[in-house]
């Protein structure tokens, strides 16, 4: 019961804070100039240049999402395996530039590409540009969890696996991979999500030029000087809402076998 | 010993935080520099006109863009008159709608630009200037009252606070050739090396102009034909930019842009190898005027602080600080040389002639804006 009266604060933050914008959202979606009509809202969803978009967002954040789960399973990996007081320190490494504003970092690639290394803006491209400043902004995001799964991993288990006749990389694939998958559910989610509605990334590093999904909604509620654009973009919003909210159910399938991912967030 | 080693590194990030002074060049900060006037004695804040202000009191709540004011004018209005200034910034036209439009609206004055205040005019949000209460409005040229005639027909609700001309701004040692054309913008030579503005209006009228049509057409086959061109720049871009393209042309990391003058005046300012080009084809002549929403509460404070503004030697130190052009005759007879006599500052009737206003397109802005919409998601393709 005293469990429950300390929930409630949350449950009121959650419903002035989350649930009710969400309602204004669905509510300027089928609104214009407070005549209720759907028009426009049907008008957005067909319309196949916005859905075009989303796909390049989807895309490039599911690149995102693997490159950063190609390096991060390994650091993770290696991180889990050392000394505790060892990994300790290393993983500040990887803390360190997330006390910095997620803006000012992105800043900061911003001058390096620009000013410093123009060579390496050249060498990726746009597009390379905006996924390299991706997967550095959410890197952290994918090793924490994984390493808290992993350093929890009971190692008698391994040994088990090495008595009775597995190799290291049988042991690897068979036992610490599937012990691993809440890990990388919460660390696929964490880094996915944000990916997809990445705003700062694609305006600065982009140029403006690479057209994300974040920017399409920024636009929509910009262009006010016609009538009506709040639909537009409220329409714009409840898409990008549900495919984040199917893709947390799909990943969460995966997951359904445990009761939870990495406990540190 | 973790511990230890963990604020040991971050100090040595710190350290190398500190050391990082090969940054780019700051805009903002070299505007500071060169708003100083050019003697070293403290500038001269006295009133050009002799006025007197009564105790007024209350407060006033302005909007306003950023940097767009020299906050040495408030403090000296707040001193003589009592009243509490509430100022607030805003970064788009689009974003001043939207907190005027809004049920609990508190501004008593804001500084839109042309095309909006037509619209807010039709859509009777504003409240009529009372010129007799704004002597020093006898410091505004004529020639600035006929344009802004165009949008604010008798120039009954507003009164022109700075105003500009967009066009290109190039750099000399990237481009040999004579820059007098639109056209330029769409040479395969200068491939990632232009800057487009990002706004539907002036990368549309860019389009636009160079096909021979009106910036304010209300024909769909106009747009489209523009909008195609624009798409056909795309590969050529390095990007589209507004504040960003100023950092950028300074430190010659392209060769051209599309900018409005009063960016221009300072990136020219700051690196003498870029020029500034109103192109044959015209552009686009632009105002930020100064008007009263039907939300004011502090009337009397409002039409103070506009004729405050107006007065010649204060509007000619707020122009030394924001580096706009002043629409206040009196202001430039107060400022320097190098302000008046430099045509992107003061372009002359010549280049004027060539330039139009923007005027609100009603409902038709919905074709602009599909067409802005198209391009956009030709980006990236």
């Amino acid at each position: 019961m005293k469990r429950k009266v300390l929930a409630y604060p949350y449950i009121v933050w959650m419903v002035l804070f989350i649930v009710i914008p969400m309602f204004f959202i669905l509510y300027y979606a089928v609104n214009v100039n407070g005549q209720f009509t759907v028009t426009k809202f049907w008008q957005t969803l067909k319309d196949a240049s916005k859905w075009g978009i989303l796909w390049r967002s989807v895309v490039i954040s599911l690149k995102t999402t693997a490159i950063c789960l190609l390096l991060g399973y390994p650091i993770a990996y290696i991180l889990s395996n050392m000394k505790r007081s060892v990994a300790g320190f290393i993983s500040v490494l990887f803390f360190v530039p997330m006390w910095m504003n997620f803006v000012l970092r992105t800043y900061a690639w911003h001058a390096i590409l620009e000013y410093a290394l123009p060579q390496l803006s050249d060498f990726l491209g746009l597009e390379g540009s905006v996924l390299m400043v991706l997967v550095y902004d959410f890197l952290p995001f994918m090793i924490l969890p994984l390493y808290n799964t992993l350093s929890k991993l009971d190692r008698s288990l391994l040994e088990a696996s090495r008595d009775l006749g597995a190799n290291s990389v049988t042991t690897f694939f068979r036992v610490v991979l599937p012990l691993s998958v809440p890990g990388i559910v919460s660390g696929v989610t964490m880094v996915f999500i944000p990916a997809i509605t990445a705003f700062t990334v694609p305006v600065l590093i982009g140029h403006g030029k690479y057209h994300l999904y974040g920017m399409e909604i920024e636009q929509a509620f910009k262009l006010l000087s016609g009538q009506g654009d709040y639909a537009v973009g409220s329409t714009l919003s409840i898409i990008l809402l549900i495919s984040v909210l199917v893709s947390t159910v799909i990943m969460n399938h995966f997951d359904k076998d445990q009761q939870t991912g990495g406990q540190m967030w | 010993m973790k511990k230890f080693l963990s604020l040991l590194l971050a100090l040595v990030m710190l350290l190398a935080l500190a050391a990082c002074t090969n940054a780019p060049k700051d805009p903002q900060s070299g505007d500071k520099e060169t708003a100083a006037p050019a003697g070293d004695d403290e500038p001269d804040y006295s009133f050009a006109d002799g006025d007197q202000y009564d105790e007024i009191g209350g407060e006033l709540n302005i909007l306003n863009w950023g940097e767009y004011i020299d906050p040495e004018l408030i403090d000296i209005f707040e001193e003589e008159t009592g009243v509490k200034i509430n100022y607030v910034e805003m970064t788009s036209n689009e974003e001043m709608l939207i907190k005027l439009r809004s049920a609990d609206c508190v501004y008593d004055m804001c500084f839109p630009s042309d095309y909006i205040i037509e619209k807010l005019i039709a859509d009777d949000m504003l409240i009529p200037l009372d010129m007799d209460k704004i002597p020093n409005a006898k410091n505004i040229q004529q020639r600035m009252l006929d344009i802004t005639d165009g949008f604010d027909p008798g120039n009954k609700y507003s009164l022109p606070y700075m105003w500009g001309t967009v066009g290109i701004l190039y750099n000399t040692t990237m481009v040999d050739e004579e820059v007098d054309s639109w056209d330029i913008l769409w040479n395969e030579k200068y491939a990632g090396k232009i800057w487009q503005y990002d706004s539907v209006r002036d990368a549309i009228a860019v389009s636009l102009l160079r096909l021979g049509y009106d910036i304010n057409t209300r024909n769909a086959d106009e747009v489209a034909a523009a909008r195609d061109e624009l798409i056909k720049e795309i590969p050529l871009l390095k990007g589209l930019g507004t504040d960003d393209i100023r950092t950028s042309m300074q430190n010659n990391k392209a060769a051209l842009a599309v900018i409005y003058s009063g960016d221009a005046y300072a990136c020219v300012d700051e690196n003498p190898d870029l020029a500034y080009v109103v192109p044959k084809e015209g552009s686009n002549v632009w105002f930020d005027n100064v008007v009263i929403p039907k939300s004011a509460k502090n009337l009397e404070a409002a039409h103070a602080f506009i004729n405050f503004l107006n007065d010649a030697n204060l509007a000619a130190r707020n122009t030394e600080y924001i580096y706009y052009s002043t629409p206040n005759q009196g202001a430039l007879d107060h400022l320097d040389e190098d302000f008046t006599s430099n045509e992107i500052f003061n372009p002359s009737d010549e280049i004027l002639s060539r330039c139009v206003v923007y005027h609100d397109l009603g409902d038709f802005i919905e074709v602009f804006n599909k067409a802005w919409a198209d391009f956009y998601a030709a980006m990236g393709k």
